[in-house]
């Protein structure tokens, strides 16, 4: 699951895509209008609706198209992640990333990465079997 | 001092500066401490004061009280610590400082558990705020009752709560996710911690938003888990570790650890601690081009 904006991450992967990379298939992305639009419990939500890995990502600091959407995100992901981290969840599950919109060889080789290391550990069991 | 708040309470009372003192009176069998709503001069001789005024009484000046705020302009008889929540709350813009008096009450420490009181005041039945209070001579008060008090807070923070957390730092992901998950499948919903919370303000909290449902409302694991992750989330750079929601919280969550957690995490990164200044935006309004973070590739 990957959570990215219109502006930058977005048209880095429609430009992997128009350019004909290959990448792996495993991901589904949701476009949303800035990184600061990303609420923390979207993150939550996707877990808890079975993805095994979230990705988070947008403009590089200093880049975002509604001038500081990205240092917003950015103070609150360092607040999230820490809580993630004490919560116990596997930061290999959870990644954030600054992609730009000239990016794709970036974007194609983040998602690879990411897939590669997510299908090492295997689904999410802990957070599907809770009952 | 119980007798100078009577008269201060009294005295803003007759002059028509306040309308309604919101302080602590003695419940009918006099074990515990609850709030009380004075409105008429002569009924002040109910307030009191002593170290089993554990509430957090900053709570009924939000807009959850309504019937509250009707009443008129209101002056609180707050701990150092119940003040920092006032302040996180003039912050954000909820109250405005000349709409709230507020009488200061210099303090030796709470007892955690009401019912452990036996007339003493011993550092084994104190929160763990107590332990590590820098605020026990109340900082932005009108009148501050009571004399100066002379503890300083240990140079690092002691207390079971420091213990634990990092005894979980110290956890691999799967332990603290068990640990976790084995103490949030208690939680009954209930939503205790969020009625007590100060800065749990919102007329509509995001658990009654049902369209789409963003948080389970039946207790289980999973709506649990996203309950609490998200309450400690809207909490990061706000919560001034007052412990009412774990004091109030009835199948004893340690809700204190994620919050405190998350005030360090807060602490390490933005060099903020919440209710010291009202002047300042919380962090998490603000931004800085400098935020430093090692996790974003």
């Amino acid at each position: 699951m990957a959570f990215v904006c219109n502006w930058c991450t977005y048209a880095g992967a429609d430009l992997a895509g128009t350019s004909r990379m290959e990448y792996r298939p495993n991901v589904r992305i949701i476009k949303l209008p800035c990184t600061g639009r990303i609420d923390p419990l979207f993150i939550i939500k996707a877990f808890e609706n079975g993805a095994d890995g979230v990705l988070v990502s947008g403009c590089h600091p200093g880049d975002c198209h509604y001038t500081t959407g990205n240092y917003h995100a950015r103070r609150r992901w360092i607040g999230f992640k820490n809580l993630m981290e004490f919560t116990g969840i596997d930061m290999r599950r959870l990644h954030f990333s600054w992609v730009s919109a000239s990016e794709a060889i970036k974007w194609v080789d983040l998602i690879n990465n990411v897939t590669g290391e997510i299908k090492k550990i295997g689904p999410f069991m802990e957070y599907k079997g809770l009952k | 001092m119980e007798e100078q708040l009577r008269n201060k309470a009294k005295e803003l009372l007759e002059t028509g500066c306040v309308k309604v003192v919101i302080g602590y009176g003695w419940n009918r069998t006099k074990t515990r401490t609850a709030p009380v709503f004075i409105t008429r001069p002569e009924d002040a001789d109910r307030l009191v004061w002593n170290p089993l005024c554990v509430n957090n009484l900053s709570v009924y000046l939000t807009r959850k009280f309504k019937d509250i705020q009707a009443l008129g302009k209101p002056a609180i008889v707050a701990k150092g610590c119940d003040i920092r929540n006032i302040v996180v709350l003039i912050t954000e813009a909820q109250v405005r400082r000349e709409d709230v008096v507020i009488i200061g009450m210099t303090c030796g420490g709470v007892v955690y558990r009401q019912e452990l009181w036996k007339g003493e005041l011993k550092p084994e039945i104190m929160p763990t705020k107590c332990a590590n209070c820098g605020v026990r001579n109340p900082r932005v008060a009108d009148f501050v009752i009571g004399e100066r008090s002379s503890f300083t807070p240990p140079e690092a923070p002691t207390g079971m709560v420091f213990d634990k957390i990092k005894a979980i730092d110290a956890m691999t992901p799967a332990e603290r996710w068990n640990f976790w998950i084995g103490e949030f499948s208690r939680c009954i919903k209930c939503y205790a911690c969020r009625q007590v919370c100060p800065l749990c303000y919102c007329e509509r909290c995001i658990t009654e938003k049902n369209m789409p449902q963003w948080i389970e409302t039946s207790a289980h694991p999973r709506g649990n888990l996203s309950w609490n992750l998200t309450r400690a989330m809207h909490l990061v750079g706000r919560c001034t570790f007052c412990g009412e929601c774990e004091r109030a919280c009835p199948v004893n969550i340690p809700l204190n650890l994620m919050n405190q957690k998350m005030i360090q995490v807060v602490d390490e990164a933005f060099a903020f601690k919440s209710g010291y200044d009202e002047k300042t935006h919380p962090p998490m309004i603000v931004f800085s081009p400098d935020d430093k973070e090692g996790f974003i590739k």
